[in-house]
């Protein structure tokens, strides 16, 4: 895999990029798209038309209320995909705020903040979000706000790790020497070295995240019905299991689907940004 | 290595104390009030005596600090409180359900191990050839497939169309296997995939390196060279990764619990935090944080036994 990363690395064009990049493009417009490209309004109950089967009208069937299963898979695209963005952006902000004052400023500053770090990374992650769902309450903004909380910490510390690392490059020094201020030398000469596996990281991240919001979903602690989204729509369909588990498989098969694509470009986005973490993880 | 553990434990009750801190202000930043959820959960009306009551009855009446270190004395002697809703103290209930969620984890990390390892070590003896992308290919679904998704999919397969196992509860004698396994599996594929996969990269990477290039000129057999000297070094990472996998699969247990009907923490918490049963909620966490912490301290312990350095290098590397 090494040898030909590099080989590949080496030649112009997108490469490993291409097909999970397309999958990714193609899943991401769906979302952006969504209702334009849903065939149904996916909150449209009718009774009458209840766990109808696959059809031209409605090409996966209609659920236990007769709501179309298509258009609830693509609203749900942007329900979950949307929570996710939102939660990585907060991550994202979160980790690169502590990282950088932790590590620009060193010190006490450094101390502080890393041992909140560690109180953070004490508890496991899942556990931690559920507990946040305790504190905050069910719903879409709780859980975005949960998973943001209970992911920030690893993203502070690699940014640290990343910052402590880039500053002692002679070109940091020079600019210090100088006499530039730490929020000007991060800005201007650690931030462009901390971004792509930053990016890389969060890409691969997505992945993870749409899990946690789809799990939490499903147990009835996150988004609540009737907004479509995948977990939800496990959850309201698992009543239906013996009989019609195909209303289960269909929001399995879009979060996997979704999740697998994501996977791969973050593999693909690793291996093309930060050549260093793929030699020492050697994933 | 004896003081190697000494100095790993030594850092365990003051983490808790952190993540105690953390779970008390996080539950009184929260949006709830809990005098009314209180109330709510013990369908007393809510007027302004009651809830003035309750407030009292809580201790939420006295300074945030009085009543973390009222909480932290009583929890400590290991009284966690009440639970609003059934009204009996909350440790002695959690540890009930405790075990059975310890049996499922444990399981699916035995699983995980027994699996994940010869799986890697067969990718990366093939490197290139179909077994490793098999193998590769396995591992790439493996992180993909929701755990609570495969459980459906393993019920549907196993105990609906083939009916060879039991779709939900907790067996006993020879039915404890029978009832643990689709469970185990569900949620095992994440971190069995993760760690065929790391397991591989990692002995492709040791393959390469100089005490192995010599081992072979010395005329080893490449049995012995893969065994001696290219597995025990490249398990170092997935020891790491293995410490992680232990709060991945305890997460697993208490999603896939309840389709299961697993009667472990899972259930318990998940209906505790829909009624917001806040003794409950904070033993929880801290229950889980305890054990997760416990379990990576064995991790650290087996790291230390593969890695030297590490044990012979004192405090630094501690």
């Amino acid at each position: 895999m090494t040898t030909s990363g590099s080989l590949r690395a080496a030649r112009p064009g997108l490469g490993p990029l291409a097909v999970p990049g397309a999958l990714a493009v193609a899943i991401l417009l769906l979302t952006l798209l969504g209702p334009l490209a849903a065939p149904h309004d996916p909150l449209a109950v009718d009774l009458t038309a209840r766990f109808e089967p696959s059809s031209l009208t409605h090409p996966l069937g209609t659920d236990h209320l007769g709501r179309d299963i298509l258009s609830r898979l693509i609203a749900g695209a942007r329900t979950t995909l949307g929570a996710v963005a939102a939660a990585l952006a907060l991550v994202v902000a979160l980790g690169l705020g502590v990282g950088a004052v932790a590590g620009m400023l060193g010190g006490r500053t450094d101390a502080v903040l890393m041992r909140l770090c560690d109180v953070f990374l004490t508890v496991p992650t899942f556990v931690l979000a559920l507990f946040l769902i305790g504190a905050f309450g069910t719903g879409l903004v709780n859980v975005i706000a949960a998973i943001a909380l209970s992911h920030w910490a690893w993203y502070a510390r690699i940014v640290r790790g990343l910052v402590l690392e880039l500053k002692t490059r002679d070109y940091v020094l020079a600019a210090r020497i100088a006499g530039a201020a730490p929020p000007t030398i991060f800005v201007e000469h650690v931030l462009t070295g901390v971004l792509p596996p930053l990016v890389a990281l969060a890409t691969l991240d997505i992945g993870h995240m749409a899990l946690h919001v789809a799990g939490l979903s499903f147990l009835g602690l996150g988004v609540q019905p009737p907004t479509p989204e995948w977990g939800v729509m496990i959850n309201e369909a698992r009543a239906f299991f013996w009989t019609r588990p195909l209303l289960v498989v269909w929001p399995g098969l879009a979060i996997a689907l979704a999740v697998l694509a994501f996977n791969r470009l973050g593999d693909a986005l690793r291996d093309r940004l930060d050549p260093t973490l793929v030699a020492e993880r050697g994933l | 290595m004896l003081r190697f553990a000494a100095v790993r434990l030594a850092l365990i009750p003051p983490m808790l104390l952190g993540v105690s801190i953390l779970v008390f202000v996080m539950l009184r930043l929260g949006q709830g009030d809990p005098a009314l959820d209180y109330l709510r959960l013990s369908q007393i009306p809510p007027t302004d005596a009651a809830l003035a009551d309750a407030r009292v009855l809580l201790g939420l009446d006295r300074p945030l600090v009085v009543q973390y270190l009222d909480w932290l004395r009583r929890a400590l002697q290991g009284d966690f409180g009440l639970s609003y809703v059934t009204r009996r103290p909350v440790l002695p209930e959690l540890l009930g359900f405790l075990p059975a969620t310890l049996e499922l984890a444990g399981t699916a990390l035995a699983i995980t191990l027994a699996v994940s390892l010869p799986l890697g070590a067969w990718a990366a003896g093939h490197r290139g050839r179909w077994q490793d992308r098999l193998v590769r290919g396995i591992a790439v679904l493996g992180v993909s497939l929701p755990n609570f998704w495969i459980a459906f999919l393993l019920v549907a397969l196993f105990s609906v169309t083939l009916g060879w196992l039991p779709p939900m509860g907790r067996g006993t004698g020879r039915g404890t296997l029978t009832h643990l396994i689709m469970p185990a599996l569900a949620i095992c594929l994440m971190s069995l995939s993760v760690n065929a996969r790391l397991l591989r990269a990692s002995m492709l990477e040791v393959g390469g390196a100089r005490h192995v290039v010599y081992a072979r000129l010395r005329g080893l057999s490449e049995g012995a060279v893969r065994r001696r000297h290219v597995f025990r070094n490249a398990l170092v990472p997935v020891v790491t990764a293995t410490g992680m996998h232990v709060g991945e699969l305890l997460g697993g247990a208490l999603v896939v619990e309840t389709i299961f009907a697993w009667p472990g923490v899972g259930r318990y918490a998940v209906s505790a935090i829909y009624n917001r049963d806040y003794p409950v909620i904070q033993c929880f966490t801290l229950v889980m944080t305890a054990v997760f912490v416990l379990c990576n301290l064995a991790v650290d312990i087996a790291y230390a036994w593969l890695d030297p350095r590490l044990r012979l290098g004192g405090e630094e590397a501690a």
